[in-house]
């Protein structure tokens, strides 16, 4: 599925993706998806498209370990999350709610840049600029709680983790 | 070939020998959420169709973030988390009791454990041997529910801190001053494990400190080895049984190691917006403060007050600037009433909220407005986390909180030493 680049810079915490400010609302994931990345850009989640990309630089997703920021990207619809490098609690719950963190260099992409993901073959497609940048595939971990959906739905499947490689 | 403390503590905890880089699903000794974080935990439980947790003595809710609660909203998360721990024998930490990490340093954590909290600061652990990590949601409520997680066993680098700490500088100097030397993100996926004879004379209040930030440089785990000091402390909180060695082997394999001359350090600030934006106390500046904030779970520690209170003995704090003190745990606050130290603080104009995480999270105790500028002990500045976005976080130690909280502005606490 083809989407749209939503550019950011570096160091986005999570409290850029979703602010403390909004913690009560944490048990209302609807009305709290509204107030994604507000600081950053006032109304993204009006103007976010379903199957765009957030891309942006070094260490996406640094300091608290908030799984609501990965939900809400993944509520507004965003299909994969492309950056230079994610923090490590943000990274384990992107994949633990079956969003795609890729590290790439994302200099190659550009503000409203179309791109198409390929996941399996560990290639991006740059319609707009008619290029492919390729990625270095995703740890097999990552990829077994992908494809069965995220943790939850890997816990349901197996009664157990299988991860064990 | 040997082992470092993370590779030790998580072979010990998988059944079998695991080194940097491979997979390893390992046994949890003792699972954590807290009031912001534990609410989808629990949905996440259920979701999995469990109605049980592994081991409810273990299990632990800790109603901290927003407590006392400022919002209905929140009131109803704490009662959601009270009737699940009822239901299941899962242990609450109510409203008023303290910040988890520090509760479960003084009741629960013991040297080569597996701890795995919802919340970053659960690498606080760290300080007493343990292998202490923060995770989301879903992750600890795997742990809770099947007693277990699946880790990548990290690299490590260590850091050797050598040489006499000058008056003035503390624990959390020095980690700001590796922050500032590797980059929030110069650890990121890897484990910190400090030695040096200046950390081995370092008293558990500050270790817990260093261990408390490892994840503002990314790192998954800041370990201490456990020694006398560790000892000391597992003696004064009542559990001299709990006290076990935890090393690392003196042949472990390191990515890299960090040198760190004590003697050189000086007082250091994280600026605004970002945790590696390092200045001495000699490059700040001035910068006026209307907010001064002592407490959290990275400086809310009786030593931490002792610190501050005894800067602050006698004297007055600026009449411009207001500042704040929240003790980390129930247990603090006694002690530091019992000992004077809340008199001297609030004798200096101090004011003191209930035992949690207070103003650090934005939420409540002490939201900053526009243009506003904090001095705060807490290990995180980010844009708009205690309130306005266009707000100014500076973070320093406890004892550069009082010589602020003085003179309304960034100040030397050496001076007053």
């Amino acid at each position: 599925m083809k989407g749209r680049v939503w550019k950011f810079g570096d160091a986005i915490s999570t409290d850029h993706i979703i602010p403390g400010r909004y913690f009560y609302l944490r048990s209302n994931l609807p009305e709290l998806s509204k107030h994604i990345m507000e600081y950053e850009r006032p109304d993204f989640s009006g103007e976010v498209s379903h199957g765009d990309f957030i891309v942006a630089g070094e260490n996406f997703g640094q300091g608290s370990s908030r799984e609501h920021a990965a939900i809400v990207i993944k509520m507004n619809g965003i299909q994969a999350v492309l950056a230079k490098s994610f923090a490590r609690i943000f990274y384990r719950n992107c994949f633990n709610n079956g969003l795609p963190a890729v590290i790439c260099d994302t200099e190659k992409f550009g503000e409203g840049d179309v791109l198409e993901l390929f996941l399996e073959e560990g290639r991006i497609v740059n319609y707009s600029r008619d290029e492919t940048v390729s990625f270095l595939p995703l740890p097999p971990v990552m990829k077994q709680i992908l494809s069965d959906g995220g943790l939850v739905e890997h816990v349901k499947k197996y009664g157990n983790i299988r991860l064990d490689f | 070939m040997g082992m470092t403390l993370a590779e030790k503590i998580l072979s010990e905890h998988s059944g079998k020998e695991v080194r940097a880089g491979e997979i390893a699903v390992v046994k949890v000794d003792l699972a954590y959420a807290q009031d912001g974080t534990g609410p989808l935990a629990v949905r996440k439980i259920q979701e999995m169709g469990f109605e049980k947790v592994s081991n409810p003595q273990k299990t632990f809710f800790f109603l901290d973030h927003a407590a006392p609660s400022p919002r209905f909203e929140l009131s109803n998360d704490h009662n959601f988390l009270r009737e699940f721990s009822e239901r299941t024998g899962c242990q609450v930490s109510e409203v008023g009791y303290g910040i988890s990490h520090q509760v479960v340093a003084e009741k629960e954590v013991k040297p080569g454990e597996v701890v795995i909290g919802a919340d970053s600061h659960t690498c606080t652990g760290g300080a007493l041997g343990a292998f202490a990590t923060g995770a989301g949601s879903t992750d600890v409520a795997v742990a809770m529910a099947l007693g277990k997680i699946w880790l990548r066993v990290p690299e490590t680098l260590r850091v050797v801190v050598e040489g006499e700490l000058p008056v003035g500088v503390y624990g959390k100097d020095i980690i700001l001053h590796l922050i500032g030397r590797i980059g929030a993100a110069g650890a990121t996926y890897k484990a910190l494990e400090f030695t040096g004879d200046t950390i081995g004379r370092l008293e558990m209040a500050g270790r817990m400190t260093i261990a408390n930030m490892a994840v503002e440089a990314g790192a998954k785990v800041g370990t201490f080895s456990s020694d006398e000091i560790t000892r000391d402390w597992l003696n004064r909180m009542g559990r001299p049984g709990d006290f076990k060695k935890s090393t690392p082997d003196p042949d472990a394999i390191y990515e890299k190691t960090i040198e760190i001359d004590a003697r050189t350090l000086s007082p250091t600030i994280a600026c605004p917006h970002q945790v590696d934006h390092i200045r001495t106390i000699d490059e700040i500046g001035e910068v006026r403060v209307d907010q001064v904030y002592l407490g959290t779970s990275c400086n809310g520690r009786l030593e931490d007050l002792r610190v501050a209170a005894n800067i602050l003995k006698g004297k007055k704090i600026h009449p411009k600037t207001r500042m704040i003190v929240t003790p980390g745990s129930r247990l603090v606050y006694i002690e530091a009433l019992k000992d004077g130290t809340m008199e001297t603080l609030i004798e200096a104009g101090a004011l003191t909220m209930p035992p949690g995480c207070g103003a650090c999270v934005g939420l409540h105790e002490g939201v900053l407005g526009d243009g506003e500028v904090c001095l705060a002990t807490q290990p995180r500045n980010f844009k708009g986390r205690m309130g306005s976005p266009n707000s100014f976080i500076y973070l320093g130690s406890p004892a550069m909180a009082g010589a602020t909280a003085i003179e309304g502005k960034i100040a030397d606490p050496r001076k007053y030493l």
